[in-house]
């Protein structure tokens, strides 16, 4: 999957529903997904080309999910996910030059270059980042939650008016973790949705062969007591839409809920994946179902969008991020000293002897 | 003899077991239909089915103490955990099961079981595909731990580590992995686990190390013979724990001057116990401080700068000079 200028348009495809948000919005939306697609092809190209380091995860296909949750929160939600997370922080608002800086390990990253592809920060944007170990970021989404919950309530003496989006995927299902901090939001009232963002595999074990009741996996949020939902998530319309109701509720009475988001990605666990665990025929099916082909569909046949508009969007968004890689890359690496800081409050750490290191002495 | 690289020495080590034993299985995320990450279960699936190649769920607590429960009715689980950065979602079970069982029962339920994890940086990875944390497994009573060098050492304590009545943390170098080939036979071949390996024999100064490690030393130890004209004896120490502390000391008593080296952090690291222990039996011949060259106390750093970390051999030779310069 590439950033397709020519979207194959067949009305019957068009799944979209003709009412909901406006066009202006789906507009964007089309915009923030292809930043993403784009942004992901050209990681899949530096990653190749050895200027990317570490593991790599890239989101193409599930772009949908990320921009439709992103829409239906507020800017000071706070969202935590896992290792895939280069499509969270770009719909969060992350200029993309942070984040591909942050791969090629430059000072100018959103880590400072020292955390890569797993592990994108953007306080601005309240993205709590990516985490490399798998369902170890759920338990840190009921803990936002109550941390806003206190604020709002303890500390300001009003109401709980935030919502935390716990992201995982549906290799984390079965990570003690998760289970733990789904009741500990359940028992203390939290208000976290955590998205699983079901693209069927985890790494390369399907969901049949590794998780039981692989088939329904709200029945495990409903051992908990919550409410769910499963969204389609190759669209980027429904996806807004289910998640805008379990957002406002999960606002409204501070109770947690749990998401079964149907997706796909079309590419590898990581860059070093064989795919030898899916059919191609499987991956060609979803290729059909492609989140911005289906979108760009919609806007064209039923909003008016032209195919000049199209393409200048697309210009614009390989524009953006050919920009961000020149950027990234005139970004310096870090100075050595830099892997002292930051591990400490003290500039290197709270070391004596030898076990500061000489570069390190004045 | 074939040439083979670690990870087919490894995946000759699984399977020869695997045929010797029908208590073995082995297990972890994604082995069987994928052979592993970093493929040292290829084929066995294959060649086993499925009751003994098991693909597990992401869920390394769970593995863990799976396998524990295996092992205390009498299988020989072997799992896998994809790096040693995931066995920490595992610690509870690994510190309080694994390493105990033979003790809180007062063996009468014995624990043979391994826990194979790739560990170490060099592969352009981030912090927790890169670390080395040896030292926490081997700082827990019950756990015996077992950090191979190369291919052929890599096949003989695998096969002593599934053979081995205790629960053994067996660490497995990853910048090894596919690094170089060497001789191995077809012919099981075991090492006694406890064994350090002198590699090289020398007089003036002992270099004491183990895994990836290995390889920068010998690179060091050539430059500081050939061109330094140096006398440097080697060893690689295989085992964390039980340590062969005979073979240090004797090394030590001969050569009066010792560099260690270890990719792990440096604080309460592999280095400070070996220390400790030359200093307990060998303090009265050492001509100089013995130095560690370590890894620094930080969590591993990305590609960028993660050669700034290592010890290489650069580093090793300066570290060799200056123990050999000390005038007391």
């Amino acid at each position: 999957m590439t950033t397709s200028s020519k979207p194959d348009i067949t009305p019957q495809s068009a799944s979209l529903k003709a009412k909901g948000p406006s066009t202006d919005l789906l507009k964007q939306w089309l915009r923030d997904m292809l930043l993403i697609r784009e942004f992901e092809v050209r990681t899949m190209q530096a990653y190749q080309n050895k200027k990317i380091g570490g593991f790599c995860h890239v989101y193409i296909g599930q772009e949908a999910v990320a921009v439709g949750c992103t829409a239906a929160l507020e800017p000071n939600d706070p969202v935590v996910t896992a290792y895939r997370d280069h499509g969270h922080a770009l719909a969060r608002g992350m200029d993309p030059k942070y984040g591909m800086a942050e791969m090629f390990g430059r000072i100018g990253g959103c880590a400072k270059g020292k955390g890569g592809s797993m592990h994108f920060f953007d306080k601005e944007h309240h993205m709590y980042g990516g985490h490399g170990i798998v369902g170890a970021q759920t338990p840190l989404g009921a803990g936002l939650a109550f941390a806003t919950k206190y604020e709002d309530e303890i500390i300001n003496g009003g109401v709980s008016n935030r919502v935390t989006l716990s992201f995982l995927g549906d290799g984390a299902l079965n990570q003690g973790s998760f289970h733990e901090a789904q009741n500990l939001a359940g028992v203390l009232d939290l208000p976290v949705i955590f998205v699983c963002e079901n693209n069927g595999y985890s790494m390369g074990t399907a969901i049949s062969r590794g998780t039981t009741m692989g088939h329904d996996i709200t029945s495990k949020a409903a051992g908990y007591g919550f409410d769910s939902a499963v969204i389609e998530g190759m669209d980027v319309i429904e996806v807004y839409e289910g998640m805008k109701a379990v957002v406002d509720k999960c606002r409204e009475t501070s109770r947690p809920a749990f998401v079964d988001m149907r997706t796909y990605r079309f590419k590898g666990h990581s860059m070093s994946d064989p795919r030898k665990y899916r059919t191609k025929e499987e991956e060609q099916q979803y290729a059909q179902d492609d989140p911005i082909d289906k979108l760009a569909n919609e806007l064209m046949n039923n909003r008016g969008l032209s195919r000049d508009e199209y393409d200048v969007m697309a210009k614009e968004v390989k524009k953006q991020i050919r920009e961000a890689t020149k950027w990234a890359e005139a970004s310096p690496i870090p100075d050595i000293e830099e892997l002292y800081r930051d591990v400490y409050v003290e500039k290197f750490g709270p070391y004596s002897g030898t076990s500061l290191p000489a570069m390190l002495e004045d | 003899m074939p040439q083979r690289t670690m990870v087919e020495a490894l995946n000759l080590a699984l399977d020869q077991s695997m045929a010797n034993d029908e208590n073995v299985c082995v297990m972890g995320e994604d082995i069987a239909i994928n052979g592993g990450v970093f493929r040292v279960t290829k084929g066995l699936l294959e060649k086993y089915g499925s009751n003994r190649v098991m693909d597990t769920p992401l869920a390394e607590c769970g593995i863990i103490g799976t396998a524990v429960g295996m092992a205390i009715y009498g299988l020989k689980p072997v799992a896998e955990i994809q790096f040693s950065g995931f066995t920490m979602q595992a610690f509870d079970q690994i510190e309080q099961n694994m390493a105990r069982y033979r003790s809180r029962s007062r063996d009468r339920y014995p624990i043979s079981m391994v826990m194979r994890t790739p560990y170490g940086g060099g592969i352009r990875a981030v912090e927790h595909h890169s670390e080395s944390r040896e030292s926490y497994w081997a700082h827990t009573p019950g756990l015996k731990v077992v950090i191979p060098s190369g291919p052929r050492n890599a096949r003989a304590l695998l096969k002593a580590s599934i053979d081995d009545p205790d629960p053994v943390v067996f660490y497995e170098p990853k910048a090894v992995y596919r690094a170089f080939r060497e001789d191995v036979p077809d012919e099981p071949e075991t090492m006694e686990i406890g064994k350090a390996q002198v590699v090289r024999e020398g007089a003036d100064l002992t270099i004491i190390a183990y895994g990836a490690m290995m390889r920068p030393v010998l690179e060091a130890t050539d430059d500081l013979v050939e061109l330094h004209g140096m006398d440097i004896e080697v060893i690689d120490l295989l085992s964390i724990k039980p340590m062969d502390t005979q073979t240090l000391v004797e090394s030590v008593t001969k050569t009066g001057r010792c560099v260690i080296v270890h990719e792990g952090p440096r604080t309460c690291g592999i280095a400070a116990e070996i220390i400790a222990r030359l200093n307990e039996d060998a303090f009265e011949h050492l001509i100089a401080p013995i130095k560690r060259l370590t890894g620094y106390d930080i969590h591993f750093p990305f590609f960028q700068v993660e050669q700034h970390y290592l010890p290489d051999a650069d580093s090793i030779i300066e570290a060799v000079k200056e123990t050999m310069a000390f005038d007391a």
